[in-house]
């Protein structure tokens, strides 16, 4: 396993973990924009963006961009978040020069009108198919609350109504802001020849002008409140509720990510006893979001709306305890292994060592192994645990629910609402 | 390379199958047994998955806390499934806890404690996941449409109903795994780095005592509703459609499979192309093979606002009905391409290849190695995919939709 990296006079950085004896490589363009770096007036043009790189070139049709990323049979994707866009593929050695030539190309799209309008309708379809799947929009409408007047308050797909105004003329002007060469690293893992990777890409992306695609960075406010979306045909309520925690570039994003392994894994945890195991909630898990500048644990929690209100008491209990009294040395260890054994078996796939080595890369600029990755999360003490809990307070805390209940009291119950209203309140 | 592929076959029926695969740190196993919602009682269904949620609150030596803990501490990601013929449990680990890993499974499938105060905990659980399917509309279009193809008891749904998981005690539950968690019929398959002998002594030392049961036939009943609209006030239209095919283990299946792939792997398949984006009417749209182990079927989904799903509905039987004419060389060509990758890309995982594994045994007897596969993926021919599809046009169409209204589906039979 070997660490390459070169920088294009372009700024285009490439960064590669090379295996040779890996079966397959993958490579991926990261680049450094997403829902965060919109506005109000192109809300949801990263995503569609990302969907119309697919649609061709100068040179090459969307039907030819789709042929030939078959003919490698490549795993191909691509996915949009509040701070990245990711194009990939996943692919056997021989067809390395193919996928570097046909991704470096269609990073460059045409926006062809047509394509443009057929497309949005397909992005309509996706917002569509979200509003009929759990848990119902709760995620975006909870990060929405939470973050306020913040940008990363945006949801990656924006609304069917943001999207259906997006003209093809504001596309290209996002694009021509945010894909500079200095805003993209090129990633690749596994069986990779680097230095044919470098001089192709410098062939088919050392022309790409260069310009500055600043990000704007602040702390988000903390905020509390509860919002209640009723959908009267569900039949579960479904809950997510987030509170803050370490941003990507913190040093205690280990201790958080522990922490929510220990309250809410999806099996073995706090939650999973006090609320899965028993029957009363289908899941209860909490998970950790890192932004720059920003973190979040969230949970999502989802269970019979009767239920729903001594559910929401249980989690709340469970938080103020740990709030309280920290996580126990057998709770830490057990999460150190369930991590450590995910981090060292996910990692036997390239294309699962490309997004650790690209997110890394785009966040914080560094190249981690997998043996660096463990001993961060080894290192870390149950007086860290405590001393993140007194940074991040689980009482403060932001929720939403969706489901067949009508109003907050019937989501907390009455004495919690007020407690809740009076938290919001002050804010203000 | 050639694949270092093992077999033992021990006296009470229980089949070990094995690859090991030394270039990687971790090991995978997958065990079923042949405890499938197909043998639910009549007025039990869901039984099989009660049963199953009981057997992982205690085992053996340990309590439910100390089942959990115990695996966490090993580092072995695990998962139990009820699935139509079988209960599977499986699970990837750090090599070096495969074996006391397996051994907590003896455990599980042998000496679970089916704890009867635990009963109403473990029946809630089950209700929780009959209740979301409630709100999961692809989930549930596509459990009726497998209802419609196999009828009982192969088309069941293994979360069973509410009733029949409330009906169900404590006895029923011990009944169950009495007469269903056995060897004959069982198949333990393990993948990644371990030495043979070791493993295969090991695995015999826990499980080669494990006494075998009498077998039980199964009565089949099939359905006859072809048609069905489940209504529902959503933003979508979830269209599932199904038509009979061949199973795995029929010896035109890799055929069968490659006409489905040119309809729908990939960016360039048919379906993507007419239906995503030349007309923009769906964002999810696929079609697969389903193999039970003596029939199989072809299975398509699309969801699509209501206003359009119509016009998706007979664009994708048009699709359908368009195989019949036959596929082209360089469809087959980006196909063969897809589907090496990805048989290649599956020895990078050890999960991937327990569960092949297990897959293979159970429907053809024996083990394919990735040689053998690449080799009938090189030898598929136009002419005898389009033989195929000559002899076996899509027809015969089951269709269930969810949603507002529904579709006219008269084109849809044949």
């Amino acid at each position: 396993m070997e660490f390459r990296k070169q920088t294009l006079d372009n700024g285009l950085e490439i960064v590669a973990e090379c295996a040779p004896r890996a079966y397959s490589a993958a490579l991926g363009f990261f680049v450094k924009t997403g829902a965060r770096d919109e506005c109000d007036e192109n809300h949801g043009v990263s995503h569609f963006l990302e969907h119309m790189v697919f649609k061709g070139t100068a040179t090459r049709s969307a039907a030819d961009v789709n042929r030939q990323l078959d003919e490698i049979g490549s795993h191909s994707n691509a996915y949009t978040s509040e701070e990245q866009t990711v194009y990939f593929a996943a692919f056997l050695p021989e067809y390395q020069a193919r996928a570097v030539e046909l991704l470096s190309d269609i990073l460059r799209p045409a926006l062809r009108p047509a394509d443009f309008e057929t497309e949005k309708l397909v992005i309509l379809e996706e917002i569509a198919k979200y509003e009929d799947q759990p848990p119902f929009g709760a995620h975006e409408k909870c990060l929405a609350a939470h973050f306020g007047g913040h940008p990363l308050a945006r949801s990656v797909l924006g609304t069917a109504a943001s999207v259906a105004r997006l003209s093809r003329d504001q596309m290209m002007e996002y694009f021509e802001r945010r894909y500079s060469p200095r805003n993209i690293a090129l990633v690749a893992a596994g069986n990779v020849d680097f230095d044919a990777l470098v001089a192709l890409a410098d062939r088919c992306c050392g022309a790409w002008t260069p310009y500055d695609a600043p990000r704007e960075i602040y702390r988000a406010p903390p905020h509390a409140g509860v919002e209640v979306f009723c959908k009267p045909n569900a039949a579960q309520e479904y809950m997510i509720q987030v509170c803050n925690g370490p941003a990507s570039e913190d040093e205690d994003r280990y201790a958080g990510r522990l922490l929510a392994t220990v309250l809410g894994d999806e099996c073995g945890s706090r939650m999973f006893w006090e609320l899965v195991d028993p029957g009363h909630a289908e899941s209860a898990e909490m998970s950790v979001c890192e932004y720059q500048g920003a973190g979040l644990f969230m949970t999502q929690l989802c269970g019979p709306p009767e239920d729903t209100a001594d559910n929401y008491a249980r989690l709340n209990q469970l938080l103020a305890e740990t709030e309280a009294d920290g996580v126990t040395e057998a709770e830490l260890e057990q999460a150190k292994s369930k991590i450590c054994s995910h981090v060292v078996l996910g990692s036997e796939r390239p294309v699962n060592r490309l997004f650790a080595v690209g997110g890394t890369w785009l966040t914080r600029r560094c190249y981690r192994t997998v043996r660096d990755v463990t001993d961060c999360y080894r290192r870390v003490t149950s007086e860290d645990i405590a001393a993140l809990l007194a940074r991040y307070p689980l009482s403060v805390q932001t929720a939403v629910a969706v489901g067949p209940l009508q109003d907050a009291e019937q989501v907390v119950g009455p004495r919690e609402t007020r407690a809740l209203r009076t938290a919001t309140a002050r804010k203000k | 390379m050639g694949q270092a592929i093992y077999t033992e076959q021990f006296d009470n029926g229980l089949v070990l199958v094995a690859e090991a695969m030394d270039w990687l740190e971790s090991a995978a196993f997958c065990l079923l047994t042949p405890a499938g919602c197909n043998r639910d009682p009549d007025d039990r269904p869901g039984l099989a998955n009660l049963t199953r949620e009981l057997a992982e609150r205690g085992c053996g030596p340990r309590d439910s806390r100390q089942f959990i803990s115990a695996l966490e501490l090993l580092g072995a990601d695990t998962s139990a499934a009820v699935l139509v013929a079988h209960t599977s449990f499986g699970g990837t680990m750090p090599a070096e806890s495969l074996f006391p890993t397996l051994a907590i499974y003896a455990d599980v499938v042998r000496r679970a404690h089916l704890p009867a105060d635990q009963l109403d905990d473990a029946r809630l659980v089950c209700l929780q996941e009959i209740r979301s399917l409630d709100d999961d509309l692809s989930q549930r279009a596509f459990l009726e449409l497998r209802r419609l193809l196999y009828g009982e008891p192969q088309g069941r749904s293994a979360s069973g109903t509410a009733d029949g998981i409330e009906a169900a005690d404590i006895d029923d539950v011990r009944r169950c795994f009495e007469a269903t968690y056995r060897p004959d019929g069982a198949i333990l398959s393990v993948a990644g780095k371990f030495t043979w002998p070791a493993l295969r002594d090991h695995v015999a030392a826990l499980y080669a005592d494990w006494a075998p049961r009498p077998p039980r036939e199964l009565i089949d009943t099939p359905e006859a509703e072809r048609i069905l609209h489940l209504p529902h006030d959503s933003t979508q239209t979830h269209i599932a459609i199904g038509y009979p095919s061949i199973p795995y283990r029929h010896p035109d299946y890799y055929e069968a499979r490659a006409a489905i792939g040119v309809l729908s792997d990939g960016m360039s398949s048919r379906l993507f192309t007419e239906v995503r984006e030349n007309r923009g009417l769906c964002y999810a749209v696929q079609a697969h093979c389903h193999s039970l182990r003596d029939r199989g079927s072809v299975l398509c989904y699309a969801g699509t606002t209501n206003d359009r799903a119509q016009e998706t509905l007979d664009v994708v039987l048009a699709e359908l009905r368009r195989l019949a004419a036959g596929i082209a060389v360089d469809e087959l060509e980006r196909l063969k391409a897809g589907l090496k990758s990805s048989l290649i890309m599956q020895q990078e995982s050890s999960a991937a290849r327990s569960s092949a594994l297990a897959a293979d045994w159970y429907h053809l007897g024996r083990i394919q190695t990735v040689d053998q596969v690449r080799s009938v993926i090189d030898n598929l021919s136009c002419a005898r995919i389009n033989a195929y599809l000559a002899s076996h046009p899509p027809r015969d169409f089951r269709i269930v939709t969810v949603g507002e209204q529904p579709l006219e589906t008269s084109r849809g039979i044949s």
